[in-house]
């Protein structure tokens, strides 16, 4: 007969002591990495909401001292920074990220990770300077474009890192049944390794996204700011994060219950396009897929 | 069809390590070769270096005169995808594509070389899905389920029909079924039996009665050097070398 094993009422008081703690750890680590976000969350809405209204969303700011107006062409700022940012930043970052795990065992690997790294460390406001140097001056305008290049430089690090570890989770069979199949290296480095590894992939680019959406400094010495309305790339434009730290600066107080709004409505953005991106990405998912 | 196999001083190393010596082997068109012998001794590296896989390894590089079909697959000018793309493989650890259906998985061949007609690759899906044996358990969840919701045997049937859809002349399988259950194996052999009429196989083995049972032909490698290759038959009943003897009765490896 086999001895039953020993049942959870007998174990010693020593391990259920210890099993409890590190549970309790756990606990409190994730209330605490929750709490902060929570609350900042509900500060924003609390200071935020009462300037929160239709004009806010369809306005252009009013001059000092006239009461109302909005934020509109920052949020139509911040989109297309946004979207330059990505247009550069999300495929130079997953290429990068793809020559790192599928070709960059060598030299020149080494090499573009450590520069990938220290770009990473770079303080954004030197990214700011950096590309005011090499658009704005030369161009002699600040613009939408040059506010878009530095967040999309800040992007490409973050994103080659993060798809350079999500591709080397791949199981190095997948490569070969692609391989062997005579599909070629760059066919199965695009279509079958970073397919397989597309979810982690994807949450990277979020990550990176998330983080440039809500930069001011880089966009200080770019972007610069407008009152009004622009939709060219090539003229300076508003942006939220700047209308934020214009307004929060300034002595007026309807401005600083602006500023709160304008936070808001910016976090909310990037909630809403993260979501966004969760949601059409998880629908095609198959059964028992991993 | 299947085509036949012609390797000459076929030399294979990892790094400066010389891990296959001058091997020199006929494979018949339309029969199934085993490949058997103790575990380092090169076998699963002479099957990759039919198909050029074994150069995907970093710093692995082979040379020698092997020709299938008429490629001179380590010629000057031979491209290694279109050689693999001829001779099709199936590894150890079945290896479906996790993010993909059943149908993608074995669509996935022809799709990433290129191939869009949808009627035509519905029925090539179909007609390998049943040259596999798994046509009747996955026709109704193609689309639906992934390649990796399968179990063990079910996957590597489906990594054969995938190999299969790319239509190749020659399939080789590196241990097909030792990650699988005794009935999973059952059915692989079986199916090897079957493939024959299409195809030349060549499949590496540990087991033994397994290369007994579905081959006609097998060759036993041993450090590095094909040391005795013959009629299966001949080999499992009166080697002529000592060590295959040595090998088959059990006393080593």
């Amino acid at each position: 007969m086999h001895k039953p094993p020993e049942s959870p009422q007998t174990l010693s008081i020593w391990r259920r002591l210890t099993n409890h703690t590190a549970t309790g750890f756990a606990m409190v680590a994730a209330v605490l990495v929750i709490v902060p976000l929570l609350a900042i969350f509900v500060d924003l809405v609390m200071k935020g909401a009462s300037s929160f209204n239709l004009a806010f969303l369809t306005q252009t700011p009013k001059p000092p001292g006239e009461v109302g107006g909005g934020m509109a062409n920052a949020i139509v700022g911040t989109g297309l920074i946004l979207v330059v940012a990505s247009v550069l930043g999300l495929p130079l970052g997953i290429g990068c990220g793809i020559y790192l795990a599928e070709y960059g065992r060598g030299r020149s690997g080494d090499l573009i990770r450590f520069t990938a790294d220290v770009l990473n460390g770079i303080p954004s406001i030197v990214i700011g300077m950096a590309v005011y140097g090499l658009i704005v001056l030369r161009q002699k305008h600040f613009s939408a474009f040059s506010g878009g290049v530095a967040l999309g430089i800040m992007m490409i690090p973050t994103i080659a890192r993060a798809t350079e570890e999500m591709l080397l989770m791949v199981p190095n069979v997948v490569r070969e049944a692609a391989l062997g199949l005579g599909i070629p290296k760059w066919r199965t480095a695009l279509s079958i390794t970073l397919r397989t590894a597309s979810a982690g992939v994807i949450t990277g680019c979020m990550l990176a996204f998330a983080r440039v959406a809500g930069e001011t400094a880089p966009l200080l010495f770019t972007a610069f700011g407008n009152q009004f309305w622009n939709l060219k790339l090539n003229q300076p434009t508003a942006a939220l994060a700047l209308q934020v730290y214009t307004y929060g600066l300034s002595p007026y107080d309807d401005w600083h219950k602006q500023a709160w709004t304008g936070a808001l409505i910016l976090i909310v953005m990037i909630v809403g396009a993260v979501a966004a991106v969760r949601i059409v990405t998880s629908r095609g998912k198959l059964k028992g897929a991993s | 069809m299947g085509v036949g196999i012609e390797v000459r001083g076929l030399n294979a190393y990892y790094g400066k390590h010389l891990a296959l010596k001058s091997i020199d082997m006929t494979v018949p068109a339309n029969h199934v070769t085993a490949v058997i012998g103790p575990s380092g001794c090169g076998k699963s590296t002479f099957v990759r270096c039919l198909n050029r896989m074994h150069e995907t390894i970093p710093e692995a590089s082979a040379e020698g005169d092997v020709k299938v079909g008429g490629i001179s697959v380590y010629g000057e000018g031979t491209d290694p995808v279109e050689v693999r793309r001829r001779i099709g493989m199936v590894f150890q650890k079945p290896n479906p594509f996790p993010t993909m259906s059943i149908y993608d998985n074995v669509a996935a061949g022809l799709r990433l070389n290129g191939f869009r007609n949808r009627r035509q690759m519905d029925e090539l899906v179909e007609r390998s899905l049943k040259l596999s044996a798994l046509w009747d358990e996955v026709k109704d969840t193609l689309h639906k389920k992934s390649g990796a919701s399968l179990s063990g045997g079910q996957q590597q049937r489906l990594c054969i029909a995938r190999s299969l859809a790319v239509e190749p002349e020659v399939l080789l399988m590196d241990e097909p079924a030792s990650a699988l259950d005794p009935i999973s194996t059952s059915k692989i052999e079986e199916l090897i039996f079957q493939l024959k009429q299409h195809y030349t196989v060549v499949i590496v083995t540990h087991n033994m009665q397994q290369a007994a049972r579905v081959a006609e032909l097998t060759g036993f490698f041993l450090m590095g050097s094909l040391i005795e290759y013959d009629k299966t038959e001949k080999i499992f009943t009166a080697p002529a070398d000592k060590r295959t003897e040595d090998y088959i009765t059990g006393r080593f490896g």
